[in-house]
């Protein structure tokens, strides 16, 4: 190296600098990978998401039982005759009656009752909006209104779904409730989150 | 032994470190306008609050436990069974509105006195960034007593993340560490919480500071006191020494401050819901929503917005941009202002009409963030285009509207607004 401070080569200082500044910039993101990474579900978290089964004997006519399945509320309601006759009824209201979005329920469900027991409503209880978990609002009238023909009704941003977890025209949320995988293991025997073994 | 002398023992230190010379600087030869009025007492009482802040956390931290299956009855705990815990973290709680309330009103008067323009831009960007980081700070804060408006309002609002476009679940997923709020959530709301965000607070707190000892405060009347100064010492002749005259009058406001802040801890502390909400008395339950969920009273305003916003091509982003629009259109307000005068003082009624329909929009939009949406019922539905409509929600847009017109026509009023002559020297009675 020359020891005459005048004669000193500009580019390749400039490449240097740029060259060591661009290892250290990659140094730099290898280091905060563990750190970024370390924040994702850990392993122990990822294991809780496991099938659960719920017996469905208890659950009358009319009744709505709320039980849990990857710490989220699902919804386990039997519909009335009269329940699943009004749901073509109310169905210009809606903002998806025809279940155009398809990912918000399996294929076996892509149907007018959105469910494989035509009676038996399985959908998660949360609102597609924000994550609210939406209250059930079942019998028609009351408080909702004199057109309320009985549904849910989300208390955070007012999002209303109906009897098949179809969302309202005119609601914050833009989509359909979800159902989850579901399947039947004899009469009683529901299992949440897992898909029907012939069409899994 | 070292001669005790003072001036002998300043000099030792001054030879090490410049302690004199920042007291001068800053404090007993740092002038300011001698013509603030009492909305200048709001930055001071912001670091009040501030250390305030800091001093009841360290001591509440010593008590609570942020674990899901323990955090509820730590914070119990802490109100019944540790010796002046309830007073502590009162002044924690109401702290945090106050806060709020000092830093709306330290806003506000930037705002009208034009505080944010040429040369104090930067100044007012950092103060945009302490804004933005202290909703962090009050949004990591809240989901701590894990009470159900803990939960569900950290629900709703990593949710926020979920509507962004493509990464959206997965930025989520990553901000939650789980897929749900759980234990991995409250844990880590609690490292940001007491370490990560105190701590860039304070780092930005002082940027903000040394920006203003740089560029000097501005005044009621928006004049440039270095502009006039005295020929034989160069200091500004409208100019007084902040030590003592601004200590002593800071005090003042900090008396009637604490007073409020007292009254507040002592009679009201929860402010009817407002400052700490019913619904967080009761434990998180993952299963089960309240009946009717809003954010603290300082997010309403901005909650009104997310909520006045419909989905758009079956997505909730819009929403979600609009509030962020709300709070990151501040940063451009300096570039928005075409005035030629920076106070309210100068400027004609097209401006102050403006400014108030802004100031009213905000205030209508916190009030509605705070009830459901169908608190003022539905318009019938004879009425086309809106029947059938929450009015409430159809008021928040137009508020809306009104709020983000406020900043985007901006450059437009704000240039052929009527203003008036600027005298050369602050008036002073």
């Amino acid at each position: 190296m020359s020891k005459n401070n005048n004669s000193f080569n500009k580019d390749r200082r400039k490449f240097l600098l740029a060259a060591t500044a661009a290892t250290g910039a990659v140094g730099l993101t290898a280091a905060g990978v563990p750190f970024v990474t370390s924040m994702t579900p850990s392993e122990k978290a990822k294991a809780a998401g496991a099938s659960v089964e719920v017996d469905i004997s208890k659950v009358e006519k009319g009744q709505l039982l709320t039980t849990e399945w990857r710490g989220q509320p699902v919804w386990v309601l039997n519909r009335t005759d009269e329940m699943i006759n009004d749901l073509s009824a109310g169905e210009s209201n809606l903002a998806d009656p025809k279940l155009k979005v398809t990912s918000q329920q399996p294929n076996y469900c892509q149907n007018e009752t959105r469910s494989i027991k035509s009676n038996m409503l399985v959908v998660v209880g949360i609102c597609t909006h924000l994550g609210c978990s939406p209250t059930a609002k079942l019998s028609p009238k009351g408080e909702m209104g004199e057109s309320w023909p009985g549904g849910f009704f989300c208390p955070c941003h007012g999002s209303k779904f109906d009897l098949a977890g179809r969302v309202y025209k005119g609601s914050p949320a833009p989509t359909n409730l979800v159902v989850p995988p579901h399947r039947y293991n004899d009469d009683n025997t529901l299992v949440i989150g897992e898909d029907k073994k012939d069409e899994a | 032994m070292q001669k005790t002398n003072k001036s002998s023992l300043m000099n030792w230190v001054d030879e090490r470190l410049p302690v004199s010379s920042f007291i001068k600087n800053h404090l007993t030869e740092y002038y300011a306008p001698k013509n603030f009025n009492f909305l200048y007492f709001f930055g001071a009482l912001a670091i009040v609050v501030f250390v305030l802040q800091i001093l009841t956390g360290i001591f509440l931290t010593m008590h609570y436990k942020p674990d899901a299956l323990h955090a509820f009855a730590s914070v119990e705990y802490i109100m019944r069974d540790v010796s002046f815990g309830w007073l502590i973290r009162y002044m924690h709680s109401t702290g945090a509105s106050l806060f709020f309330v000092v830093i709306y009103m330290h806003m506000f008067r930037a705002i009208i006195y034009g505080s944010y323009k040429q040369p104090r831009e930067l100044l007012w960007i950092f103060g945009v960034l302490i804004f933005l980081l202290l909703m962090a700070e009050a949004f990591f804060g809240y989901l701590l007593p894990w009470g159900q408006m803990s939960y569900w309002g950290a629900q709703v609002i990593v949710n926020l993340f979920a509507a962004v476009p493509f990464i959206g679940p997965d930025l989520a997923e990553w901000v939650r560490g789980d897929y749900l709020i759980s234990d991995a959530t409250l844990n880590r709301f609690f490292a940001f919480h007491v370490i990560a965000l105190p701590f860039a607070l304070a780092g930005l707190i002082f940027l903000h500071l040394a920006a203003l000892h740089s560029v000097g405060s501005n005044n009621p009347d928006g004049v440039e006191i270095k502009e006039s100064k005295d020929k034989k010492t160069g200091v500004p002749i409208d100019g007084i020494p902040f030590h003592p005259y601004y200590t002593v009058k800071d005090l003042i406001g900090l008396t009637v401050f604490l007073i409020v802040f007292a009254s507040i801890i002592f009679f009201m502390p929860e402010v009817g819901g407002y400052f700490l909400e019913h619904n967080n008395f009761v434990p998180a339950d993952p299963l089960v929503t309240p009946a009717h969920i809003a954010p603290v009273w300082y997010f309403t305003p901005f909650y009104s917005i997310l909520r006045a916003v419909p989905p758009i091509l079956n997505s909730q982003f819009p929403g979600v941009a609009a509030m962020g629009a709300a709070v990151l259109i501040l940063f451009v307000v300096p570039w928005l202002d075409k005035s030629k005068v920076k106070s309210i003082r100068y400027k004609g009624t097209l401006y102050k009409k403006w400014l108030t329909a802004f100031v009213v929009s905000f205030i209508f939009l916190g009030y509605l963030g705070t009830v459901p949406s169908n608190v003022w019922g539905q318009f019938s539905n004879l009425i086309p285009g809106i029947g059938g409509m929450d009015v409430a929600t159809f008021v928040a847009r137009v508020l809306t509207l009104i709020y983000f017109s406020f900043f985007v026509l901006m450059p437009w009023y704000s240039r052929v607004d009527k203003t008036k002559p600027v005298p050369k020297r602050v008036t002073y009675k």
